[in-house]
């Protein structure tokens, strides 16, 4: 399978990044350049074979549904570029 | 001379020297040394010399703790609080973590001190510590040729002496391959061996912690100290560690070693086949026993692994959104605009395009053909290695294809750089331990041998190491840097 340039830029939209009109067609040979290299795996059948998604097979561990970690807002809040009154300031989404 | 954390520790203890001395020795080795290899994004001398005292006071109230006043340096991707943490990125240049990771937590109260934070590729992608923000890496044994990665600062700056050991993470071989690059010892552990909390996610079913060091005996140590159960780590395992440094000295006779067909085919390098048998002929007449063996799916591991880590990467990566922390764009329009211009500005070349393979294989009519697709195909990986190991202990093989190669020499083809992981990968997918030994030299610069273990099995893959290190000395060889050169 290989990817167009117009697909391409859907996809960057998709993972909120931007492909600039010199970058878009360099980036879009690359990225058909890796397809390339994993495309042999369409080729086999293995629908009789379970996807294994843990490295070891294991369901992870759960926890009991209780409160453990205390209240850091001040400190999470102090990284932001922009927060304001305890909000994280970002450019108005309605007018 | 090379110095082993058991010969400095006795040495602290006899007061022939002390935290404070060691630390500032090595705080000079590194601003005299440091500018040629870029091989530490941040020094943090106030820090260490604080750490150096608390340790030295341990010391003199008896403290027993190995790695006690021992200098160290941490991959500039495990978070420190109150000191900078990049991942050798635009987007968290300015990073400074409210909380320690794990890792660090641990290698703290055992006493060791944090010199600095070391370089790497971007968010840990790459081959060759080429796509960092703050620079390439150079080889310390060849200043023209990359220190590998993605741990190529803690590779280069364990291997120039500027930090006795260093901590690293492996997604793919970002630990294995600096170390064989710069010839030194490095160990990833089992999947689950270490804590990933505050070790900056890239690929979360393939990331592990692990040690890069001087030697096996180093490396055991350090590995002792960070390694264990995490309740804030879901995928922590509950299984005691075993204390890796005892078992170092029992003999390898009548171990197994499995040595794949696939692996030393006629595709390998003559010099490098040529070398590694060497290593190989070395752990037969200490007594082990070499069993050719079959990884019959070993050519899935770079495809399956150039889909899963992508995707993965792709979510993990989605958190960075100009908001809440990191990188934001100047005076953005709107939402949207800030959230894909904080993201296209803020992130690297590399890092963008495996965030875009990544969103294309989980998008909606490829998910199954890509990611799931690649997932039958781990399960296939995983039982052959499981096959394998039911007749034999460890798995020999090359660690890369060839010794470091020359900066810039790959930069322009991402797949000729993903190639450079092809022995190393299928370790991650199946979430078992590899290690890499120096075994020798190819034309002035180092190469390694890997070592892969059964899941938790750590301890065999350092004992066969330590063995091998004790008959051998590869490992002890230094560059000679040419300022302060000390051969």
């Amino acid at each position: 399978m290989s990817v167009t340039t117009s697909q391409l830029a859907d996809v960057a939209t998709l993972a909120r990044l931007q492909l600039d009109a010199e970058q878009a067609e360099p980036v879009t040979q690359a990225i058909n350049q890796i397809l390339g290299l994993v495309d042999q795996l369409q080729a086999l059948d293995l629908q009789a074979v379970v996807p294994m998604a843990h490295p070891r097979d294991e369901i992870q561990r759960l926890r009991a549904d209780i409160v453990t970690e205390t209240n850091q807002r001040e400190a999470f809040q102090a990284l932001a570029p922009a927060a304001e009154d305890g909000l994280y300031v970002v450019p108005p989404v309605i007018e | 001379m090379t110095t082993s954390i058991r010969s400095l520790a006795a040495d602290l203890r006899q007061g022939t020297t002390s935290a404070a001395e060691l630390t500032q020795d090595y705080l000079q080795r590194i601003q005299r040394l440091d500018q040629q290899l870029n091989s530490y994004i941040s020094v943090a001398p106030e820090r260490a010399l604080a750490q150096a005292r608390a340790a030295d006071e341990r010391l003199a109230n008896g403290d027993s703790s190995l790695l006690c006043g021992i200098p160290i340096a941490h991959k500039d991707l495990f978070c420190t609080r109150d000191l900078a943490t990049t991942c050798a990125s635009k987007m968290l240049a300015n990073f400074v973590p409210p909380y320690d990771a794990t890792v660090v937590e641990r290698i703290d109260a055992a006493g060791a001190i944090t010199l600095g934070k070391t370089n790497l590729d971007e968010f840990a992608m790459g081959s060759s510590n080429e796509n960092s923000v703050f620079g390439a890496v150079k080889n310390p044994w060849d200043l023209t040729c990359v220190p590998g990665g993605s741990s190529g600062g803690s590779a280069a700056a364990v291997a120039a002496d500027l930090c006795l050991a260093a901590t690293g993470t492996d997604t793919g071989g970002s630990i294995r391959q600096p170390a064989a690059f710069c010839g030194i010892t490095g160990l990833k552990p089992t999947y689950g061996r270490v804590s990933r909390l505050g070790m900056v996610a890239y690929a979360s079913s393939l990331d592990q912690g692990g040690v890069m060091a001087k030697s096996a005996d180093d490396c055991a140590i350090l590995l002792e100290a960070m390694a264990g159960f995490d309740a804030k780590d879901s995928t922590s395992s509950e299984r005691p560690v075993t204390p890796y440094s005892q078992h170092l000295n029992k003999s390898i006779k009548g171990l197994r070693i499995g040595v794949p067909r696939q692996y030393f085919n006629d595709q390998l390098d003559a010099t490098m086949a040529a070398l590694l048998q060497d290593a190989l002929n070395e752990l037969e007449k200490q007594g082990a026993k070499l069993i050719e063996i079959d990884l019959l799916q070993t050519e899935l591991a770079i495809p399956a692994y150039y889909i899963i880590a992508p995707a993965e990467a792709s979510t993990n990566l989605s958190r960075y959104d100009g908001v809440r922390y990191g990188y934001r764009c100047e005076n953005p329009t709107d939402l949207q605009d800030l959230y894909i211009r904080s993201r296209s500005e803020g992130f690297g070349k590399e890092v963008q395009r495996r965030i875009l393979v990544g969103t294309y294989s989980l998008s909606s009519g490829y998910y199954d053909a890509y990611y799931g697709q690649a997932q039958r195909a781990r399960r296939l990986i995983a039982e052959d290695f499981a096959q394998a190991f039911s007749h034999v202990d460890i798995i020999a093989s090359p660690t890369t294809p060839g010794p470091a190669f020359a900066l810039g020499s790959k930069t322009q083809d991402p797949v000729a750089m993903y190639l450079e992981d092809i022995y190393t990968l299928a370790v991650n997918l199946a979430g078992l331990p590899g290690l890499s030994m120096p075994a020798g030299f190819y034309d002035h610069r180092p190469v390694g041998l890997q070592l892969i273990g059964n899941h938790f099995d750590e301890a065999t893959l350092l004992r066969t190491a330590h063995q091998y290190q004790q008959n051998t000395d590869w490992h002890t060889r230094r560059p000679s840097l040419s300022t302060g050169a000390e051969a």
